[in-house]
């Protein structure tokens, strides 16, 4: 097994913390119910993290500000669209989107198989977002898809680093025979 | 003039000459957000009269349905005659953002944060 990361990729900690993880299988349901359960799960997240942040000392008293529970469900439901859109329609794996609440920040993992052409395609926007100003490529992203628009232009993956401060990490693992890539992508967002 | 479903209603309402949305727009990529793009662009394409773009009332939108606005806005851009007005709440941050983000984009657009 070959292991790729890119970004700040922070690994699922095994420390003994509340977590909650929601498995997805795409090809149980139509495509129109599929994309239900991506803003259902999304908001059932933030709700979640509504009810059970607790924050540093200082923050005991207040709840999430009500922006990071928007920010939440905006970031799990794009998550949860791109694992559809570029989920491998032959795999039998579950999208699973794993969350965490630590004292400062809250940690999505978003796992699912990709095909080898949708890496490639990934791969290269992964080399521009790491060369260029983020803010600079997602104007220019809207611009583009203004006059042609692309699949998996990565708007949504911008707008979480330009609109919510959000860090992004990926990670590959290629397993030796012809099996499917599995993608993970890891959102940090401080609180 | 008016898209509605029981997640989000886009309404053109001719007496005001505003575009009001409200709701969650979670729509699968450009094909399903389609009607939605062409409401907008049929209400800017023979306007005299500023138009104003309310999304008060509007609860979420994904990044696809801001590439739609971003799209609409480029196009609004581009005739350079239509004075175009939009209005959001100061208190709701990702309406701020996106706002902003759509002025960033036609600077001549006017902002209007209740």
């Amino acid at each position: 097994m070959e292991t790729q990361i890119f970004g700040h990729f922070i690994e699922e900690s095994s420390e003994d913390m509340e977590y909650l993880k929601i498995g997805l299988l795409p090809t149980c349901l139509s495509i129109k119910q599929s994309w239900k359960t991506n803003g259902l799960s999304a908001e059932f997240i933030a709700d979640y993290v509504q009810t059970f942040f607790v924050g540093l000392p200082k923050n005991t008293k207040a709840p999430i500000p009500i922006q990071s529970k928007y920010a939440v469900k905006y970031i799990a439901n794009e998550l949860l669209e791109n694992a559809m859109k570029f989920n491998d329609s032959t795999s039998q794996r579950f999208i699973e989107i794993a969350f965490k609440l630590y004292n400062n920040k809250l940690i999505f993992h978003v796992t699912h198989d990709i095909n080898s052409k949708n890496v490639e395609k990934l791969k290269k926007f992964l080399q521009l977002i790491f060369s260029k100003n983020p803010q600079d490529l997602y104007f220019d992203r809207m611009e583009a898809n203004a006059i042609s628009d692309e699949k998996g232009s990565g708007l949504g993956l911008l707008s979480m680093v330009c609109d919510y401060s959000a860090e992004l990490g990926w990670k590959f693992e290629i397993s030796k025979h012809d099996a499917p890539i599995t993608l993970t992508t890891m959102v940090s967002l401080n609180i | 003039m008016e898209i509605k479903t029981d997640d989000y209603s886009v309404k053109y309402d001719t007496e005001s000459n505003m575009v009001i949305c409200k709701g969650s727009l979670l729509l699968n990529s450009s094909v399903e957000y389609a009607p939605i793009l062409d409401l907008f662009n049929t209400v800017a394409e023979k306007q005299v009269k500023p138009l104003t773009l309310d999304v008060r009332e509007l609860e979420f939108l994904n990044s696809s349905g801001i590439n739609t606005f971003t799209k609409f806005i480029v196009n609004v851009r581009k005739k350079r005659v239509l004075q175009l007005i939009v209005v959001g709440y100061g208190e709701i941050l990702w309406q701020v953002r996106f706002l902003k983000n759509l002025q960033r984009l036609m600077p001549a657009l006017v902002l209007k944060l209740e």
